[in-house]
């Protein structure tokens, strides 16, 4: 059975042991916790509990704000990657460093910031109230937060593929004729296309379940700027186990779907990668 | 005829430049949106920390973070990492050995679930913890009829956390094990070593830098972490606070300078972080630079 490849090196029995144990202990207990938990409620009462019009609401915000933070994390992402790999510019090894600072900082510590940023007195907020973009307290702080916790993931995916990408193929096009912009389009973006979509769905599904950036800026209005996670949350706080399980689950499988979107994704990028 | 072979020459260059670069202004338009994006995104909300923390002058500063509330949040961050990380980093031990030496089957599906974590949402992940050991649990009447209280205290919060940076070390160690390979390990074994040797000496070492980026990663979630733990812990000032969720709570009392304050040591942290990274992958970058280079033959030994 196992230990058939290296059967002279030790230790299979109690490392394999240990992670199994660890990893049931830690992970696997907690999850069939909250599956048999759910099971134990009706469908009925779970269908009523998951989407109730409060939950609904909460559902667009979360979905669409991380729908709409992921689009900007795969232009932007793609820009700065590009930027980074190809040019030479003053501040580039900052920058480069600086793109995992998002990822380095405390998720409570980045919605503490940002929310003072775009307070009426903060540094941004103080010129984009006056013409009416708002910032704090609304979807569009919401939006804001994270892209700026999805950032680090569309940069990273991308930025290696790029580094990767053989000049010469561009070289030859360049020889047979090609302009730079008809080189870009039928050369180079069908081969990152597959690394931006799997940074576009490593940030959507990173944003779907964040919670300390958010809470910071949101003000969390029910209706209004209130996100899944949070209304979980406020469930736990009224001792509503059930509503907050039901609501959990929604999120959980809504992550599978895309978790396994992200696998289909990465083994295509592969392709691309030799 | 197109002139001269030097001018020739020139406009081939320029030709070619046109085929694989972008004209320059372009060039510079994509370089400072860029610069634009990372200031308005990643150097103001940073320097916005600390400028917002020290917004009252140091004697508030100190004051915010001497206070006991906030002592008691940074002894209670550093006890959950104390606990937590080096608890991760034997599970990515362990995992990584079995993972990455043997070969045995449903090797993807253990893979799979040990990444299991990252797609859990913070809040879902304490809400397990809630499930099993709050009131209406599983375990909470025996808890309660023990006298043992994990919801709300600090083994709730432990828990929390090692789930949330459950992948960390694994993740890092399991691809560098697995491109290592085993044939040193059996030439150890081979020459008389045991396997406690040539773990210390011969595998330890191999990975050492992708053990440390783990554990750096690691440390910076567990210091970090706040919906899980938040949902945990009953926000308890000086007994369940971590310092995220101090800086939670002193912003909702609208003391936003002692939120910051104690917000820029976590902020102090992330650079400390990155700057760690930045340095391991530098010092990767160089040690591989030098197992590629060629033995270099002394000056005096050649002629």
């Amino acid at each position: 059975m196992a230990q058939r490849r290296f059967n002279a090196l030790p230790g299979f029995g109690l490392t394999f042991g240990f992670t199994l144990f660890y990893l049931g202990a830690l992970v696997l207990v907690p999850f069939a916790a909250l599956i048999i938990k759910t099971c134990q409620l009706s469908w009925a009462d779970f269908w009523h509990l998951a989407t109730t019009s409060r939950a609904l609401a909460a559902y667009r915000l979360t979905f669409g704000a991380s729908l709409v933070a992921a689009v900007a994390n795969a232009l932007f992402g793609t820009l700065l990657a590009w930027v980074l790999v190809r040019y030479e510019f003053p501040g580039r090894r900052i920058i480069d460093a600086m793109i995992d600072f998002p990822f380095a900082l405390p998720t409570a510590v980045a919605g503490l910031t940002l929310a003072s940023l775009f307070g009426p007195n903060g540094w941004f907020g103080r010129y984009l109230l006056p013409v009416g973009i708002n910032g704090a307290y609304t979807p569009l702080g919401v939006v804001i937060a994270l892209t700026f916790v999805g950032l680090p993931f569309a940069v990273r995916t991308l930025q290696p593929v790029l580094e990767n990408l053989e000049r010469e193929v561009e070289e030859a096009a360049a020889t047979l004729g090609a302009g730079r912009l008809r080189t870009f389009v039928t050369i180079l973006a069908p081969s990152l296309l597959p690394a931006v979509l799997t940074g576009f769905a490593l940030a959507f599904a990173r944003a779907i379940g964040e919670y300390g950036s958010i809470v910071f800026i949101s003000g969390n209005i029910p209706f209004k700027t209130e996100i899944a996670p949070q209304l979980i949350f406020i469930r736990l706080e009224e001792y509503d186990y059930s509503g907050a399980i039901a609501l959990a689950v929604v999120l959980l499988v809504f992550s599978f779907l895309l978790l396994a979107a992200i696998n289909v994704l990465e083994q295509w990028a592969a392709k691309f990668q030799h | 005829m197109p002139g001269t072979p030097k001018r020739q020459l020139l406009a081939g260059r320029a030709a070619s430049r046109r085929g694989t670069e972008e004209p320059p202004f372009i060039k510079w338009l994509l370089i400072l949106l860029a610069l634009a994006f990372a200031l308005v995104f990643l150097l103001l909300p940073l320097a916005n920390v600390f400028v917002q923390a020290l917004a009252k002058g140091w004697s508030v500063y100190i004051a915010s973070l001497t206070h006991p509330d906030s002592r008691a949040a940074i002894r209670l961050t550093l006890l959950v990492a104390a606990i937590s990380v080096p608890l991760n980093v034997l599970f990515g031990l362990a995992a990584a050995w079995a993972i990455a030496k043997f070969e045995f089957r449903w090797k993807s599906l253990l893979i799979t679930l040990i990444d299991l974590p990252f797609s859990v949402s913070p809040v879902v992940a304490g809400l397990m913890f809630v499930v099993l050991f709050g009131l209406q649990g599983f375990f909470g009447k025996w808890l309660q009829a023990h006298d043992i209280q994990i919801i709300f205290a600090v083994p709730g919060i432990v828990l929390a956390t090692v789930f949330i940076t459950f992948p960390f070390v694994a993740r890092e160690l399991i691809p560098v094990m697995q491109a290592t390979g085993a044939e040193q390990e059996q030439a150890a074994l081979t020459l008389g070593a045991n396997g406690w040797q040539t773990f210390w000496h011969v595998t330890l070492p191999s990975v050492k830098w992708g053990l440390i980026y783990g554990i750096i990663l690691c440390n910076a979630r567990a210091m970090g972490e706040f919906g899980a733990v938040s949902v945990v812990s009953g926000h308890i000032a000086g007994q369940t606070n971590t310092m995220p969720l101090q800086v939670d709570k002193l912003y909702n009392e609208y003391n936003t300078a002692a939120a910051f304050a104690v917000a820029s040591l976590l902020a102090l942290l992330a650079l400390l972080t990155l700057a760690l990274k930045t340095f391991l992958e530098w010092q990767q970058a160089h040690e591989y630079e030098k197992a590629q280079k060629p033995v270099v033959d002394s000056p005096s030994t050649i002629n």
